[in-house]
């Protein structure tokens, strides 16, 4: 028998029974209580070492994390796999993208148990996910200011949305586009929310992005080069000290031991952004997938998540870090649009305001 | 009985017969040498009895078997390129070494005296890209020697060296394919070589073979006037011409410039056409009354320029007749 | 008269066969046709039937016919400046000897094997205003796109027409430079006519990879500049226009088809050169040579510039100058950015790499031994350059759409591979099998058939044949290509980021976290990632060129 032939072969073998053994040990067992639950989430999610292991030990469930992308990523993801779901439980659908899994079906019909009624601004409408989706953290987008930048200069600070249109701000504000970067969405977002519907010489969104732009902005493709290579802030040797970033991002400039924070946001330009989980339609675990549903909720969770995904819990129980306590502060007011709004309305904004920002 | 029995064999390549209806016959220990100009499909022949081509009509056998349909490496033959084709990757011991370790019987014994066959003694270590031409073709023989061949081919082994070289390893080769007993057939285009090396030479030309026998008589009596001038033969003369070279001949004859040699005194005039140096005193073009112009030769002693006149001398061993 | 009789080969030689293009088929249809095909059925199977308005509907938008003409037109033009670059860069590098010669070879290929997304970050820090280069205003600009195209691929062309050079016989430049002819005439009229093969090779894979090119594009193009590719990617994530996405899939996969038909003419015509052993080639420089090295200089200079930039950065700490940042890579970020601490996820990559390395070259190794065979029919030998390109299809075809095609359709058991660790390494193995089938296949090819027949003659069955000749030749180039492999690998980050695992990650991945988090200590974390990512290659590539000794092919 030829050599070449066996070992071809032999090979040929062990990777079918390797695929066939490593496929089957990712089966979970159908039953009344499974040993693990599968988390389908994003690849910013991000838990300290120990905290998913205590739902372990309250249910002898053992979670596995899988990551799918980014947000968008992860919708699209459950979307195209509705016949065959990749996990028990989803987290990460945030409200730019909720109305699409709510649409096409993609969750079971569970939001905790143990939400009240301090909770209530981050619920989604009725109808449209408030049965599906537990809102989990809250990350709002605003427009980060570089204080030290505003010192030097001797000029104020802007403070709302018309402010940026304003001619001692020309040149100073960078934006990642809304077309490919999730909090260059949400300011567009806000815009939208705060300007409403217009035309690209008059008023509305349309007008306001058109004095933008007359006023200087620049557009990145994304958050890490608005963030680390345009912006002044202490990280970064740019020259604009304006910059369209998370609410949470003042706190993570801070230094040990400073008592001021060198970057701050402000507080009337912020976008809600709202995470939320859910019970992914067709799971085998429907009961403890709603556990682990609870348990993102519960304090153990909500308390872990400043430090580790830099958004705010939205359980009114949980505790700031001390810095965060500090430093970070989260806008009474901010701009909201609705799901479903975004959902049927997504591409047209987007093909009007790349026309407009990116011509 | 024969060892190799060429039996009507015919190979084409795109509807044209590079070897065409050709049959030959081997004793064993016989060296054929097979004679024939570039594109005879002699190579073509010779790859066909190793097997690496198909054949399209006729069969091959030996000792009476039919081996047509045995593959390559099943026949026991052994194959010498022109250019060695050695195992770059390999040493010299390790190529010889190589059939030896297919049949699974490794001798280093059975090497070295391979190597002092092919006087390369001590050179078992070198690298193969180390090597002259002349010495990379005789590592190529030791290896094809080592095979133990029932057969032996070679193909044009000797083309590539230089002329000295070329004569001296012709004599190697006939001695060791004498002393090793091997039958062997052996393609070239160069007559000094097949007719040192063979014991019997088949003419090849246009895929078929024109004339078989021993060197000395096809170089006596060429075939015909096509195989006389690729033997070498430049001019051929029929009717009386000839009988004025050759007074006996009946047909017609094939000179060389060896044929007429410029002499004090000879039995013929001639003029001068032009005249060329070469090795051995000049080669001349002589216009001969009654015959024209044919080419000859003069001692170094005999310097001769153009439009001088001379007198020749004819030499049998530049004359054949052809049959 | 017998009539045509045939040698029939032995029933083990065509299982062998078999088998050995059995294994690629397999590999690359289940891991790469079938999920592609699944993306692109989605978009144009509309309830069932074949729905082909889209086409005309997306292909008539004027955005789409601008991506369409932007993309081919930036890596035509990126084609061009690569050759015209590449060529005197590998004069220098393959035709002369000088110290440090081999150290140069790997860091010009160094630029290739980067994540994108620190490029990205490198060249803006060096173009927008205020920075290094602030003041060409090249910033957002085709140009930058330009630039960074150029960093990325003038490697390949380097490569491939520098190794084909190195062993091409001098013999005929100087038979043609005793007849009388210039210097500048041999070139044009000797060398040039011989190199167009490998010229035209390395021309069409840089276009490839231009034309797919994704983060470059979108960092540096901002907004302004799209390509397909970056098209196909907002359709798909950001609006789930599968129609759309899929139309544009099937354009881009017959632009690249186009491309590849022409490489492969190329190719074709690059019959057995008279090959000098190419360990002895090479000369000193000299005074003629002072336009190619000036440019070599150049060019080095400019691919430098950026991973310069990058090494500054990474040494600039929250207490100034220092190894900070490096030191805090055994940490897994401040706030816990990480996971698991980077050392741990530069050995998750390495490990990784290493078996996306050893697939690439089993696959890669069958394949080319059977397109390598020289069968007599015309029909085979077509099939078997059909073979050729669909392995170079993986180059060609959107991340994002093996992506979610591997979503789609690994989900039955026992094929529910979606979260099986084994999918990373396969989706890397895929990016990584056309450059090792583009370096070992040309010396497969490249091999004396007497030699083979010499073997066989002597005794060798084919499969020993196969061993002794063909394998035991392709022994050094095996190891040229694993380096190569492994270092593509190591820096892939397209698909590895769709499906690496949370707890596992790679470098490239942990790399673009932390460059996604504010603070500025997790960017400097990042950036010293990078140059550890970047040291490693260049030390694999390096230790490779000491091996390549007498290699032929590289692409």
């Amino acid at each position: 028998m030829q050599t070449r032939n066996k070992s071809l072969a032999g090979a040929g073998i062990l990777l079918a029974v390797g695929l066939a053994v490593s496929s089957c040990a990712s089966d979970a067992a159908p039953g009344a209580t499974p040993d693990k639950l599968v988390l389908v989430t994003h690849d910013s999610f991000n838990l300290s070492e120990g905290t998913l292991e205590k739902f372990t030990d309250e249910t002898g469930i053992e979670v596995e994390v899988q990551a799918s992308g980014d947000a968008g990523q992860l919708v699209n993801s459950l979307v195209l796999t509705k016949d065959s779901p990749l996990g028990d439980v989803v987290f990460g659908i945030d409200n730019t993208f909720a109305s699409r899994a709510v649409n096409e079906g993609v969750l079971a019909d569970y939001a905790s148990k143990d939400l009240t009624d301090a909770e209530e601004q981050y619920l989604l409408p009725a109808g449209s996910g408030r049965e599906q989706l537990t809102p989990i953290d809250n990350g709002d987008v605003c427009v980060n200011v570089d204080h030290e930048w505003f010192a030097e200069a001797g000029i104020d600070e802007p403070a709302t949305l018309d402010d940026l249109l304003k001619p001692e701000y020309k040149d100073l504000f960078v934006t990642p586009a809304a077309n490919s970067s999730s909090p260059g969405l949400a300011f567009l977002l806000a815009t939208i929310a705060a300007f409403g519907d217009g035309t690209a010489d008059g008023d509305g969104w349309q007008g306001y992005w058109s004095k933008l732009v007359d006023n200087g902005v620049k557009i990145d493709a994304g958050w890490s080069d608005a963030y680390y290579v345009d912006f002044s802030g202490p990280s970064s040797d740019g020259d604009r000290p304006l910059v369209v970033s998370y609410a949470s991002s003042p706190p993570a400039e801070v230094t040990e031991g400073a008592t001021e924070a060198p970057t701050g946001a402000l507080l009337d330009t912020c976008f809600r952004q709202t995470e939320y989980a859910g019970v992914i339609a067709g799971t085998e675990n429907q009961a403890a997938a709603e556990k682990l549903v609870d348990f993102l909720f519960s304090t153990t969770v909500q308390n872990d998540i400043p430090e580790n995904m830099y958004v705010f819990p939205v359980n009114v129980e949980a505790t700031l870090p001390e810095t965060w306590a500090q430093f970070a502060a989260i806008a009474d007011d901010p701009f909201v649009v609705a799901p479903d709004e975004i959902d049927a309305n997504r591409e047209s904004w987007l093909s009007e305001w790349a026309a407009i920002a990116t011509p | 009985m024969t060892a190799l029995t060429i039996d009507g064999v015919t190979v084409s390549f795109d509807g044209t017969a590079a070897v065409d209806d050709v049959s030959l016959g081997l004793e064993p220990g016989e060296v054929l040498g097979i004679l024939g100009p570039s594109g005879s499909g002699k190579s073509t022949l010779l790859r066909s009895i190793a097997g690496l081509e198909r054949l399209d009509a006729g069969r091959i056998a030996w000792h009476g078997d039919d081996i047509t349909a045995v593959p390559v490496h099943r026949r026991g033959f052994a194959l010498m390129f022109q250019d060695g084709q050695l195992f770059p990757h390999r040493t010299v011991a390790q190529n010889i070494a190589y059939p030896l370790r297919i049949a699974r019987t490794p001798s280093h014994a059975r090497v070295a005296e391979l190597l002092a066959l092919v006087g390369l003694a001590g050179f078992g270590d070198r690298r193969v890209t180390e090597l002259s031409g002349g010495e990379q073709q005789r590592v190529a023989l030791a290896r094809s020697l080592a095979a133990e061949p029932r057969l032996l081919l070679l193909d044009e082994p000797l083309s590539s060296l230089d002329r000295e070289l070329r004569e001296r390893l012709a004599g190697d080769l006939r001695r060791i394919l004498d002393e090793t007993g091997t039958t062997a057939v052996f393609v070239t285009h160069d007559q000094d070589e097949a007719f040192a090396v063979s014991d019997r030479v088949a003419v090849m030309i246009g895929g078929r073979v024109r004339q078989t026998g021993t060197p000395a008589e096809v170089w006596r009596r060429p075939a015909s006037a096509e195989i006389a001038r690729f033997l070498g033969y430049t001019t051929v003369l029929g009717g009386d011409a000839a009988r004025l070279v050759r007074p006996r001949s009946d047909g017609a004859i094939a000179l060389r410039a060896a044929a007429l040699v410029v002499t004090h005194g000879g039995p013929v005039a001639a003029t001068v056409v032009r005249s060329t140096p070469s090795v051995d005193g000049w080669r001349v073009r002589l216009a001969v009354p009654g015959i024209g112009e044919l080419d000859g030769i003069a001692g170094a002693q005999h310097p001769v320029s153009a439009g001088e006149a001379v007198t020749v001398r004819f030499d049998d061993a530049g004359i054949a007749e052809l049959s | 008269m017998t009539s045509r009789v045939r040698v029939r080969p032995a029933p083990g030689t065509i299982l062998a066969i078999v088998l050995g293009a059995g294994v690629p088929v397999a590999f690359v249809g289940v891991f790469f046709a079938w999920p592609v095909a699944a993306m692109v059925g989605r978009g144009l199977f509309v309830d069932g039937a074949l729905d082909l308005t889209g086409f005309g509907e997306v292909l008539a938008r004027p955005r789409t016919l601008r991506l369409i003409g932007l993309t081919i037109g930036q890596a035509a033009l990126a084609s061009v400046v690569c050759v015209v670059l590449g060529l005197p860069i590998a004069h220098v590098l393959y035709r002369l000897r000088f110290r440090g010669q081999r150290m140069l070879r790997a860091l010009v290929v160094l630029p290739f094997v980067l994540p994108t997304v620190v490029v990205g970050v490198a060249f803006r820090t060096l173009l927008r205003e205020g920075g290094l280069l602030g003041s060409l205003q090249l910033d957002g600009t085709f140009a930058a796109i330009m630039l960074a195209l150029v960093f990325f691929n003038v490697a390949v062309v380097v490569r491939t027409v520098g190794t084909t050079w190195e062993g091409l016989d001098k013999r005929q430049e100087e038979a043609a430079r005793v007849l009388g002819a210039s210097p500048v005439r041999v070139w044009l009229t000797v060398t040039l006519p011989r190199l167009a093969p490998a010229i035209t090779s390395a021309a069409s894979i840089v276009f490839l990879f231009c034309s797919t090119a994704f983060g470059v594009v979108l960092v540096l193009g901002g907004t302004k500049f799209g390509t397909i590719e970056t098209e196909i990617y907002l359709l798909t994530t950001q609006f789930l226009d599968l129609r759309g996405a899929s139309v544009l899939s099937v354009t881009q996969l017959v632009v690249v088809v186009l491309v590849l038909l022409v490489a492969a003419r190329a190719r074709g015509r690059r019959t057995a050169q008279r090959r000098v052993d190419s360990a002895r080639s090479g000369r000193v420089p000299r005074l003629g040579d002072l336009p190619a090295i000036v440019v070599t200089v150049a060019v080095a200079g400019f691919l430098a510039l950026p991973i310069v930039a990058l090494l500054l950065r990474s040494l600039r700490t929250a207490d100034g100058w220092g190894l900070g940042n490096y030191l805090a890579l055994g940490t897994t970020g401040s706030r816990n950015a990480l996971v698991v601490p980077v050392w741990v996820a530069l050995g998750n990559s390495l490990a990784i790499a290493v078996q996306a390395t050893a697939l690439a070259l089993v696959v890669g190794l069958a394949a080319s031994l059977v397109i390598s065979r020289r069968p007599r029919s015309l029909g085979l030998r077509r099939s078997l350059a059909g073979f050729d390109a669909v392995l170079m299809l993986p180059l060609g075809v959107s991340a994002v759409t093996v992506g979610f095609g591997f979503l789609i359709t690994l989900n039955t058991p026992p094929f529910d591979l979606r979260s099986s660790p084994v999918l990373v390494p396969i989706a890397q193995a895929l990016v990584a099998l056309p450059l090792v089938v583009r370096t070992i296949l040309p010396v497969l090819t490249g091999i004396d058939g007497r030699m083979r027949e010499s073997a066989a003659v002597l005794g060798s069955p084919p499969w020993r044949v196969l061993r002794d000749v063909d394998l035991a030749i392709v022994g050094r180039p095996v190891l040229a290509a694993s380096g190569f492999a492994f270092a593509v690998a190591l820096g892939e980050f397209g698909a590895t980021s769709f499906l690496s695992r949370p707890d596992r990650p790679t470098l490239p991945v942990v790399i673009f976290r932390l460059i996604g988090l504010p603070g500025g200590d997790n960017f400097g974390m990042a950036i010293a990632a990078s140059v550890v990512l970047a040291a490693v290659t260049v030390a694999v590539i390096a230790l490779v060129e000491r091996l390549r000794v007498g290699t032929m092919g590289a692409f």
